[in-house]
């Protein structure tokens, strides 16, 4: 009887030692660490419900005394021009991505597989390409566009982004370690090189080719630099470049104003909550980067 | 046998692949990095179409412009403020979150959401937070006795303020870094180590995390520093270079140059500039990179 009282007295005493103190804090301190991580967003979608006198309210509650969520929103999405900074951020996004995708995947799959001269001064200027930001060329680039009238378009928007040094780097890489002998009976079996492209290595590159995608999304749906010196109109405005305009009184709905900051940012932390692994994976990728 | 028909549509094929891809290589990064090394040697701006050939006064005007000391200056300051953070805060969270076993991807997740969201649309919320007036930061100091800050205000303050936010916005990504790191790190090695005494958690540090996370911290350590020297969305959306250039750091003022005042030859200066200061990180994380490969 006494044993049978004393063991779960002694499990919970173990449990109480030192070691799993130091534990148990940990895991608080992490959890509140967590929501400083996180109380931004938490403040923000709060205050995006809230009339604008709330929002600066000193006695901030999570839950809004006066809801007013559906005029914000409402007036976000259909009375200001969100859609079309929203269409514009994902048409500018999906082009700069088709067209990396589509020039770096057979350059890399040459630079992997195939011999051709200048093969080396190729891949070597594709590395030294890697360490070059958008800031170090964004001059000519800029007074190109101005000299082709080509201002405040798509194309101004994308032509820098479209090819990716990055990504013919890391899909060459990637290639390298498909195995030649399956190539090579591929082309016993009369594969053209474009068929062994299409039907052996995309297949087979599909995570990397989702990682880096995630990647290419990402940094240029929160590229605030380049939208900033080409675009000059409302029209072509991404949803990034549209948070600029709240530094001069564009809107004094404060309720409103972070409706629409919820709203640009909404679209991909909900992709994150989705897709959690390959979000991280694509995004840590821009390491290499450098 | 370089000449079979074979290999010859081969190679004919290999050039097709990587025309489009090397034609642009061309006109996105090769010319334009020979036009701004021109231009710098310019005064070419855009309202103008007259310009001449200046030598090297870009660079002399660049290095006694108290502008450019100055936003020199506000990126070091800067640097010096966010990196320690980036880097410890970061393998702190790293090295206790690995050892939480239920939590583990719960925390990774909620400390990575600041890494997937829109910066500039956050800074929105961050002006809000830091208001010097009726922000929640200010509100909370009072409640405990502290007196309020003005965050973006004040001169001396406005970059702390940069750095929070900037920390705030990177810690995740590190971390993840960190953690995969710290995942590689064979558990035989703490075994052993743990056989020749070194129990404590600080022994085990030392000892086996450390030197073998030198690859992984060589690497948050040149990409934190490269991040620090992009300081722009926030300076951008929050400060515009003030209060009176106390946040004017070095490639908003490059951007100023550029495509607010139209000194596109000065503006190419700063350009290269910058472009060495992101090859010398580029040089160091290469040199310690092959280094490290050897153990």
């Amino acid at each position: 009887m006494a044993d049978t009282l004393t063991t779960p007295a002694a499990s919970w005493l173990e449990r109480l030692r030192p070691k799993s103190i130091g534990r148990l804090v940990t895991t608080v301190l992490l959890f509140a660490g967590a929501w400083i991580m996180v109380f931004p967003f938490i403040w923000m979608i709060s205050s995006s419900l809230k009339p604008t006198d709330e929002v600066y309210d000193r006695d901030f509650t999570i839950i809004p005394k006066t809801f007013k969520g559906w005029e914000n929103y409402y007036g976000v999405i259909f009375e200001q021009p969100y859609l079309t900074f929203l269409m514009n951020s994902f048409i500018v996004c999906l082009g700069i991505l088709a067209f990396q995708l589509i020039t770096a995947i057979p350059a890399a799959y040459a630079l992997a597989k195939l011999k051709f001269r200048g093969s080396t001064i190729l891949f070597g200027t594709v590395i030294a390409a890697i360490t070059i930001p958008i800031n170090v060329t964004s001059i000519p680039l800029y007074i190109g566009l101005v000299r082709a009238g080509l201002l405040d378009t798509y194309f101004a928007m994308m032509f820098p982004f479209i090819v990716s040094v990055f990504a013919i780097f890391l899909f060459r890489q990637f290639f390298r370690g498909f195995p030649d002998s399956i190539i090579q009976a591929a082309r016993v079996d009369g594969f053209s090189e474009i068929e062994i492209i299409l039907r052996l290595i995309l297949p087979s590159a599909v995570p990397a080719i989702a990682a880096f995608s995630i990647f290419s999304f990402v940094a240029h749906w929160n590229d605030l630099y380049w939208p900033l010196i080409v675009v000059q109109s409302q029209d072509k405005m991404t949803a990034t470049l549209s948070m600029m305009q709240y530094q001069s009184a564009f809107d004094t709905d404060f309720g409103r104003t972070y409706a629409s900051a919820t709203v640009v940012t909404a679209p991909l932390v909900i992709a994150f909550l989705f897709a959690r692994r390959l979000f991280i994976r694509g995004i840590t990728m821009t390491g290499v980067k450098g | 046998m370089a000449t079979s028909p074979l290999q010859r549509a081969q190679t004919r094929l290999a050039y097709m692949l990587v025309l489009p891809a090397s034609l642009l290589i061309l006109v996105i990064y090769i010319i334009p990095i020979i036009l701004v090394f021109a231009a710098s040697l310019t005064d070419y701006t855009l309202v103008s179409d007259h310009y001449e050939f200046v030598g090297l006064e870009n660079y002399r005007t660049m290095f006694a412009d108290e502008g450019f000391a100055n936003a020199l200056r506000n990126t070091f300051f800067y640097a010096v403020l966010f990196l320690p953070g980036a880097f410890v805060i970061s393998l702190v969270l790293a090295i206790a979150i690995q050892e939480q076993k239920q939590f583990r991807s719960v925390l990774e997740v909620l400390y990575f959401l600041p890494v997937t969201s829109t910066l500039s649309a956050m800074a929105l919320v961050w002006a809000a937070l830091m208001d010097s007036g009726q922000g929640v930061i200010n509100a909370t100091l009072e409640t405990f006795g502290i007196p309020g800050v003005n965050w973006f205000g004040n001169g001396n303050v406005v970059l702390y303020s940069l750095a929070i936010i900037s920390l705030w916005s990177v810690i995740g990504f590190n971390m993840v870094l960190f953690l995969a790191g710290l995942t590689a790190i064979p558990q035989n090695l703490y075994e052993a180590a743990a056989m020749d005494g070194a129990d404590h958690p600080v022994d085990k540090f030392f000892r086996v995390t450390w030197p073998m996370l030198g690859p992984t911290a060589m690497f948050v350590a040149v990409t934190s520093s490269i991040t620090a020297f992009k300081l722009f969305d926030t300076v951008a959306i929050l400060t515009q270079g003030g209060p009176d250039h106390a946040s004017e750091v070095f490639l908003y003022l490059a951007f100023l140059e550029a495509f607010e005042y139209f000194n596109m030859g000065y503006a190419s200066a700063l350009s290269l500039f910058f472009l060495g200061i992101i090859f010398v990180f580029a040089l160091v994380q290469a040199l310690f990179t092959d280094r490290n490969v050897q153990y």
